[in-house]
């Protein structure tokens, strides 16, 4: 693991109150996802070092920084998707409220772990049938129908699709696609949602509405967000953060992060200097 | 450079590309000529009997081939149970599950098996199905046929669910899908057109076979109740009586050639147009 | 918190036994073998295609052993068997197909992949591909009714006059023959040379030609000089499959061929080949040397295309996989 020329701030909120990424309350908070000295390689290549943070319930919370810092790297081991590359190696724990997720069975994990991919990805099903898709395959009985509709609705894409329910998701524009994909996430009630970049392929209209809808779905489930987008972090997320060559440089109350940085780095980042 | 030369230059270039020009037109002008050809010489003779009754003995005028339409019937659809299965399940391992070394054994394998002449085919069915039950049968052909369906499928399947895109597949294991899961309800739902045109057209391609029939399912001028009896079939009923000696039979086998090419040229065409038009995986 | 720091890898012990089992309970490890048995399968088939072919052709191969290959003999009273007339008039036939076919087919695609506008070329490729798809009694029956005749009556006449001094065109014609073969398997290589010529065209990169052009080469010269040298190597491979597949066609030549194992210097002469003789003399068959000596036509004819066709597919996968450089 190579030196940093500082050390990395110490996340473990819990056991380090004074450092420097302990806020008011933060330390009070229930914590959903827990990761500790969590190293990250691809093959012979590190890509994660020691990352420690916690994912505070019901709470949004953003991972920022530049292209290739491991940012969606970090997301897409929340749920353990890491696994689709057969190179990958992980050390650390990651605890799911108390369970470490490495030791679960992995479908059971992503049936509470959802993600919502940078593009949207549909399935070529009817609008239903891929928001009905992940309670179906769960074994769901009864209803149906009003868990699509009660997702749809979440997803602030119930009224433009009611009627068209039957229509394929693939004559829906790139921005209510992209809401019927956190539709369909939503529908397995998920107690962590993970969104890598769910705006980036979206025209601005678009992302306004699936920002809004993510501020009101945190009453529902804990977020977390990976954003190029230092804008759009600032304006939605509770707790950000800011992540730089495979290192948690800084992390805090998104307020704090983005007025008071206590790293020269982060506010490198955050001023627009680089990245 | 003169002038002359130029031109001479220009008129060659004009005149070799007008050959090309013609020889394209030759060649795709061979198909209409033989389907003008078949039509015009068994289009008369299509009629209600051809299709229902069974051939007349030696020498008689008349008579069908309705034991021949069945039979081949009979043997397509065995075939495809043999052959399709093992083609689409093998394809679906190559995509999803192997490693790349059990890969290209099994993709040489299955070239392999394709560029195998279709009388080898037979000697090789005649060896496993024949000979032991010491008989021809349906069961002899159906083998023949279905083992040339497998590397079409094979490589078929195996080529459009490689080209589902992968962000479908994320997206189902992200919802909580097992891998054999994702395989079932979202890549093959994906694929399945292409999968299926390519069965319609592996199945075109054995409709007129000959070859592996002729010491396999081996023929039969009458009804067949029994798979493991031999059988009439089209392409093998044109054969026998193109060879004959009587006119009447030379009348019937143009009417069966047109009937046959009929069939597979259909088949080859909506299955070439749902492909064309209909793409794998609709592009959002 | 209490955790201790552990290693899970996609690697960890704790983790696949756990994976494993739930791997098991979703029928991801059953779909696995499932579908790994059937993959086999093709590969088990494969091999003992090749068995087959071997064993049941023991008899001729210890009665004669190398012989087979030399002897003209065919006699199944006397029981005596050799393979020459029937390799032999595999390979005139083929030879006479790719004579014919090569260049048509070449001129074809070089119009469908240089001069043609796609939707034009893409439908004429289509009405190709379904030439490609008639099958080889059709080309029989239209072989034994229109081509024999032809030969008969127009063509061996027309060059059995002035030629006839000529080892080749001598002799009287019934009709059937080598040369009446030969035209009946150009028709139906011709696309297979075509689409894969056209393909193997079309991917040559647009600079090239605009190279050519920009240097003042007429269409012509920039197709010929330049875009079809730099396709050599996909062309070779696509007249190989041709050849492989004409090596290999039975219904369409045993109806025009002539069926007679002799060797003859004329291509008027009616002749036989290996796919034909199996067709015809299999079910007649009697004695297991003769049955076996047939099979034993079978595997040379499998080893032929065999090879044929392992060189086709690497001379056309070497073409497509060529960068912008053209090696000479």
């Amino acid at each position: 693991m190579e030196a940093s020329t500082k050390p990395s701030v110490s996340l473990n909120i819990a056991t380090n109150p004074g450092a420097p990424g302990a806020r008011e309350g933060f330390a009070s908070l229930p914590m959903r996802m827990t990761v500790s000295k969590l190293n990250f390689f691809y093959g012979a290549k590190q890509i994660l070092f020691d990352i420690n943070m916690g994912i505070a319930d019901k709470k949004v919370t953003a991972l920022i920084g530049p292209s290739g810092c491991g940012k969606s790297t970090l997301l897409r081991i929340l749920n353990r998707m890491h696994e689709t590359v057969s190179t990958s190696r992980l050390e650390g724990d990651i605890l799911l409220d108390g369970q470490n997720i490495l030791a679960q069975d992995v479908t059971a994990l992503r049936r509470s772990v959802g993600m919502v991919f940078q593009r949207p990805n549909p399935f070529p099903k009817s609008i239903f049938d891929n928001v009905a898709y992940g309670p179906r395959i769960n074994g769901a009985k009864g209803s149906i129908a009003d868990v699509v509709e009660k997702s749809l609705r979440h997803a602030a894409l119930w009224e433009e699709v009611k009627d068209q329910l039957h229509k394929s998701a693939y004559d829906l524009s790139g921005g209510q696609q992209q809401r019927l994909c956190i539709a369909r996430a939503l529908a397995v009630e998920p107690e962590v949602l993970l969104l890598d970049e769910p705006c980036s392929a979206l025209d601005p209209i678009s992302t306004a509405k699936v920002e809004e809808l993510l501020v009101d779905l945190k009453n529902l489930t804990t977020i977390v967000i990976v954003t190029h987008n230092m804008q759009q972090a600032a304006r939605i997320s509770d707790f950000t953060a800011f992540i730089l060559t495979g290192q948690v440089i800084e992390f805090s109350s998104t307020p704090h992060l983005f007025t008071t940085p206590g790293d020269p780095r982060t506010e490198a980042y955050i001023t627009g200097r680089f990245g | 450079m003169s002038g002359a030369r130029v031109r001479w230059r220009k008129f060659v270039s004009n005149f070799m590309m007008t050959m090309t020009g013609l020889c394209a037109l030759i060649s795709v002008s061979v198909l209409f000529f033989i389907l003008g050809y078949l039509v015009y010489n068994g289009g008369t003779s299509i009629n209600w009997a051809f299709f229902t009754q069974l051939p007349k003995p030696v020498g008689e005028i008349g008579g069908g081939m309705a034991n021949a339409i069945v039979g081949s019937g009979k043997l397509l659809f065995a075939a495809s149970l043999f052959g399709v299965p093992i083609g689409f399940l093998g394809g679906v391992y190559l995509a999803e599950f192997s490693g790349s070394f059990v890969a290209s054994v099994v993709r040489y394998a299955a070239d392999l098996l394709n560029g195998v002449p279709s009388i080898v085919i037979g000697i090789f069915a005649y060896a496993m199905v024949v000979l032991p039950f010491k008989h021809f049968s349906t069961f002899a052909g159906a083998f023949a046929l279905g083992l040339m369906m497998i590397p079409i499928t094979l490589r078929s399947t195996e080529e459009f669910l490689k080209n589902v895109p992968n962000n479908l597949r994320e997206g189902a294991m992200a919802l909580g899908a097992s891998k054999s899961k994702t395989i079932r309800t979202v890549i093959i739902p994906a694929a399945y057109r292409g999968i299926l045109t390519a069965i319609l057209l592996a199945l075109a391609r054995v409709a007129g076979e000959t070859a592996p029939l002729l010491f396999t399912a081996f023929g039969n001028r009458f009804w067949n109740n029994s798979w493991s009896q031999p059988t009439a079939s089209l392409p093998v009923m044109i054969y026998t009586y193109a060879v004959s000696p009587y006119e009447d039979w030379h009348r019937q086998a143009w009417a069966a050639g047109l009937v046959l090419l009929g069939l597979i040229l259909i088949i080859n065409i909506v299955a070439r147009t749902i492909l064309a038009r209909g793409i794998a995986v609709p592009r959002s | 918190m209490v955790t201790t720091s552990t290693t899970y890898g996609s690697t960890g012990p704790a983790a696949r036994s756990r994976s494993f089992l739930s791997k098991l309970r979703d029928g991801d490890e059953i779909a696995r073998l499932v579908t790994f048995l059937f993959a086999m399968s093709v590969v088990l088939i494969t091999v003992l295609l090749v068995y087959q072919l071997w064993v049941n052709s023991a008899l001729p191969r210890h009665k004669f052993g190398l012989h087979f290959f030399a002897t003209e003999v065919w006699d199944p009273i006397a029981d005596e068997y050799g393979a020459l007339p029937f390799i032999y008039g595999t390979l005139v036939t083929s030879a006479v197909a790719l004579l014919l076919a090569v260049p048509l087919g070449i001129g074809a695609a070089i119009f469908l992949a240089e001069l043609a506008p796609p939707r034009i070329s893409d439908a004429l490729q289509f009405f190709i591909d379904l030439l490609a798809a008639v099958p080889s009694v059709i080309y029989g029956l239209l072989g034994a009714f229109i081509v024999v005749p032809l030969m008969r009556t127009v063509i061996y006449p027309a060059l059995n006059k002035p030629l006839g001094f000529m080892p080749i065109f001598k002799g009287p014609s019934y009709g059937v023959g080598f040369f009446t073969a030969g035209i009946v398997l150009a028709i139906m290589v011709i696309p297979y040379i075509i689409s894969v010529s056209r393909e193997v065209l079309l991917s040559v990169p647009r600079d090239q030609r605009e190279a050519a052009l920009a240097l003042g080469a007429t269409r012509w010269e920039s197709t010929w000089k330049v875009v079809v040298p730099f396709a050599k190597t996909g062309i070779m491979g696509s007249i190989f499959l041709a050849l492989a597949r004409a090596l290999g066609e039975t219904m369409a030549v045993t109806m025009v061929i002539g069926n007679t194992p002799k060797i003859a210097a004329s291509l008027f002469a009616p002749g036989y080949s290996i796919a034909a003789v199996i067709a015809n003399e299999f079910t007649e068959a009697t004695g297991d040397l003769y049955l076996q000596s047939l099979i034993a036509l079978g595997l040379v004819l499998f080893i032929l295309t065999f090879v044929i066709n392992g060189l086709a597919r690497l001379l056309i996968v070497v073409t497509t996989q060529k960068g912008s450089g053209v090696t000479r």
